[in-house]
């Protein structure tokens, strides 16, 4: 047992921290990521043009082949790569859904000439790319999308709406998946394409969020017409397709390195008031503050494990599945008592410390990828072998299943 | 990055559990619940031929000379079979304690009779409820003699020997005393788990010998009990994932409206939480055993976060067994109670989740590893 890269490991992670000490420049302890304006198109060149000099040096998407720009490096070398990449003081990156999930996806399902057209320029950051997949009427249960594709000579007119889509209006392209068939089973009826979001028919309203910002976008399609030659898999096979997206979903949500610590809550304890004394010397906030920090050890040393797996070349195990489902709750827990040490000042959002913005943003965490709920079902479903769900719409056309509000 | 046990390790974890699958079903355990035996006699004969007793203790001193990695994953395998044997006490505490503390004579003159199970060690600590505090141990050492009385000490009635916290002057001192001597009374107290006895043992003037470190004050005391806290919470661990095996068979196999009861959504979320938290414990306590084959110096805050975590896991395991089972799961016949009471009585053993809680917090501030 031990820490410690193994010499290919350490060689490899002196070669990406020279690239990075020639490119960036180091972030000084304690000095936080910019906040990201996605309004703001200056930013998006940026971005862009740091993902061209990475690609340009082999350090874009490193576990692509390297035919369609990637570098074919092992998946311990990527988490290496983005452990180091993490230090650095670099724009925001705009391309994971393209890179991490759409890529893998046309890699797996798509044809040879869809491959050559995208991947490349995918990789290079030249052409960022949007996932659309929920629908206001459907999110956990994605399968009940309802946005259709009907055929028309060489093209599919797709009408509908798509929300949630990170960065819809900066992508260049988007991935979708339409049902084509509705008086077939839910799963049966759908089919994946590539849409060009610069066609006509297409409109993108953000929105906003709890927090304020507007990350996300609702996207209205409106007769727009798709290629034939842009479907993704056969027509009706577009569930198995989205899955190996969703698969690679997990995968990413779940390779961060994400490091939090008890420190800041800590702190802030040292320096209130509660009962005449510091609030740190109250037993309960110590209990909580011991309870958070042991849920959070345990999913570094968990990201540990699976790290070990992948550096063995194995495949990680269940342990892999479990960091969000703790981090979600706890983000927002921590935050949230954090806030309530405050008392009769938590109401203004803080200057040092900001908790009052994590509280307002921990939602999402709860949501994105795959809400608790559903988390809980694949733990018990593929980990644990339990049951599945009964479920109602089995059997049934997608055209007669009861559909509710949407 | 390496963060997991050797096959070699995992070969003898294996070994181990084929062993107790033999001879350790869980009517052992339930043998000396209702029996009144101090342990099971012929498990723990088993143990020390199989070399588990001396897993940590070098051949030197008669031990099988593994490392702490090894001993970690006895205690899973002892832990799973809910073994009632002294474990806990002789071979995580008092041995640990002559191998940290102990000179060179005192390790030639007893480890070698506790790696080979003809001796029991135990830990004579609390002497009252509540959070420890050296303000409260009120048993002194004076001139060579011990005087005072200790509550809760585990196996304290087959145990032959104790390390016994007492006073020295203004200090605290670990003081070695053997129970059938002269000026030591035992007797045996009702337990939580009765697979696992406890006694309360009164000393009047009774022969003690220090040990040759010092450990003046309840910090080094509890030092001590965070390196037994390690495999203490392999066992926890061990014994959480066995009940939740136990508890997803069952649900498996009970039908009620018509279906497995493992098919209701309430049962399946409540399932994944305790898997989450057997993993969040089986996290901690890996980061700690290797902080302790290494004694790195995150193994403070290690040894606090993999107890803590372990506590939560075994009784969040054994509550939901229980309520899974439904109203069998309250009867004496069914094995649940077994599960259930070790939890707590493990938890009890070196003090409970709050006890814990603020050890690590006060690690914490230390800025150690956080």
């Amino acid at each position: 047992m031990d820490f410690k890269d193994t010499p290919e490991e350490a060689a490899f992670r002196a070669k990406a921290r020279a690239f990075l000490d020639a490119h960036a420049r180091r972030r000084s302890p304690g000095e936080s990521r910019p906040l990201f304006d996605s309004e703001d198109p200056s930013v998006v060149a940026e971005a862009q043009r740091w993902q061209a000099t990475k690609q340009a040096n082999g350090w874009a998407c490193l576990t692509w082949p390297v035919e369609y720009g990637g570098r074919g490096a092992r998946p311990i070398e990527a988490v290496i790569w983005s452990q180091e990449e993490s230090h650095y003081r670099l724009p925001p990156d705009l391309f994971g859904i393209g890179i991490g999930m759409l890529g893998p996806t046309l890699m797996a399902h798509g044809t040879d000439s869809q491959k050559q057209r995208y991947l490349t320029p995918m990789a290079r950051g030249e052409e960022i790319w949007c996932q659309l997949f929920s629908e206001p009427a459907a999110g956990s249960d994605l399968a009940g999308l309802r946005t259709s594709a009907l055929r028309s000579g060489e093209d599919w007119i797709v009408n509908g709406q798509k929300i949630w889509t990170s960065g819809a209006h900066y992508c260049r392209f988007g991935m979708i998946v339409t049902r084509n068939d509705a008086g077939v089973a839910k799963h049966a009826g759908l089919t994946y394409f590539i849409v060009d979001m610069q066609s006509p028919g297409i409109e993108i309203r953000p929105i906003k969020q709890v927090n304020g910002a507007a990350g996300f976008n609702e996207v209205f399609f409106s007769d727009v017409r798709i290629p034939d030659a842009n479907r993704v898999g056969a027509v009706g096979d577009g569930w198995r397709v989205a899955l190996t997206t969703l698969m690679n979903e997990r995968a990413s949500l779940s390779s961060g390195h994400y490091r939090p610590s008890v420190q800041p809550l800590l702190r802030m304890a040292r320096g209130l008031e509660l009962e005449g004394r510091p609030a740190l010397e109250s037993d309960d906030v110590r209990q909580r503050i011991a309870d958070f920090h042991v849920r959070l050890r345990g999913v570094e040393h968990c990201a540990n494990r699976t790290l070990t797996a992948l550096s063995k070349g194995s495949t990680p195990g269940p342990e892999a599945s479990i960091g969000k489902l703790v981090m979600a709750p706890l983000g927002q827990q921590l935050a949230s008592f954090a806030v309530d040490l405050q008392g009769l000042a938590g109401g203004a959002l803080d200057e040092d410390f900001d908790f009052q913005r994590a509280f307002l943003g921990s939602p999402a965490m709860r949501l994105a990828g795959g809400t608790d709920e559903i988390l809980r079902n694949i733990l018990a479903e593929r980990v644990l072998r339990l049951p599945p769900e009964p479920r109602a719409d089995k059997g049934m056309a997608f055209q007669d299943i009861p559909k509710g509000r949407s | 990055m390496n963060f997991d046990f050797s096959e070699e390790q995992k070969l003898l974890q294996q070994t181990a559990r084929d062993y107790l699958n033999q001879h350790a079903p869980l009517s052992v355990c339930r043998r000396v619940l209702e029996s009144g035996e101090p342990f099971a006699a012929d498990l723990w004969k088993g143990a020390a031929e199989m070399g588990w007793l001396g897993a940590a203790i070098p051949e030197a001193f008669g031990g099988a000379g593994f490392g702490r990695l090894e001993l970690v994953l006895i205690a899973e395998e002892l832990g799973r079979a809910l073994a009632p044997i002294p474990f806990g006490p002789s071979v995580a505490l008092y041995s640990e304690a002559l191998l940290q503390l102990g000179s060179e004579s005192q390790k030639q003159a007893r480890l070698p009779a506790l790696a080979k199970g003809e001796r029991i060690g135990t830990f004579a600590f609390a002497e009252s409820a509540g959070r420890p505090a050296a303000a409260r141990i009120q048993t002194r050492f004076e001139g060579g003699r011990v005087s005072g009385t200790k509550l809760a000490v585990p196996d304290g009635a087959a145990a032959h020997d104790a390390l016994v916290v007492a006073r020295e002057g203004s200090d605290l001192s670990l003081v070695l005393v053997d129970l059938a001597g002269p000026g030591v009374e035992r007797q045996a107290v009702k337990s939580l788990d009765p697979s696992r006895p406890l006694a309360r043992v009164s000393f009047s003037g009774a022969a003690g010998e220090r040990l040759a470190e010092p450990c003046p004050d309840l910090s080094a005391v509890l030092a001590l009990l965070r390196r037994a806290a390690v495999p203490i919470a392999f066992e926890q661990l061990g014994g959480a994932a066995r009940a939740f095996e136990l508890t997803r068979e069952f649900a498996l196999g009970r039908y009620a409206f018509g279906r497995p009861i493992a098919s209701f959504q309430a049962l399946k979320h409540r399932m994944a939480d305790v898997f989450v938290a057997l993993e969040l414990a089986r996290s901690n306590a890996y980061f700690a055993a290797w902080a302790l084959e290494e004694d790195a110096p995150e193994l403070a805050e290690a040894a606090c976060s993999a107890r803590v975590a372990a506590i939560q896991a075994f009784e969040l395991a054994t509550t939901e067994m229980i309520q899974m089972y439904g109203g069998v799961g309250f009867t004496w016949e069914y094995d649940c109670h077994l599960f259930y009471r070790r939890a707590k009585g493990l938890a009890a053993l070196l003090g409970g989740l709050g006890d814990w809680r603020e050890y690590l917090v006060r690690e914490l501030e230390r800025g150690a590893a956080a």
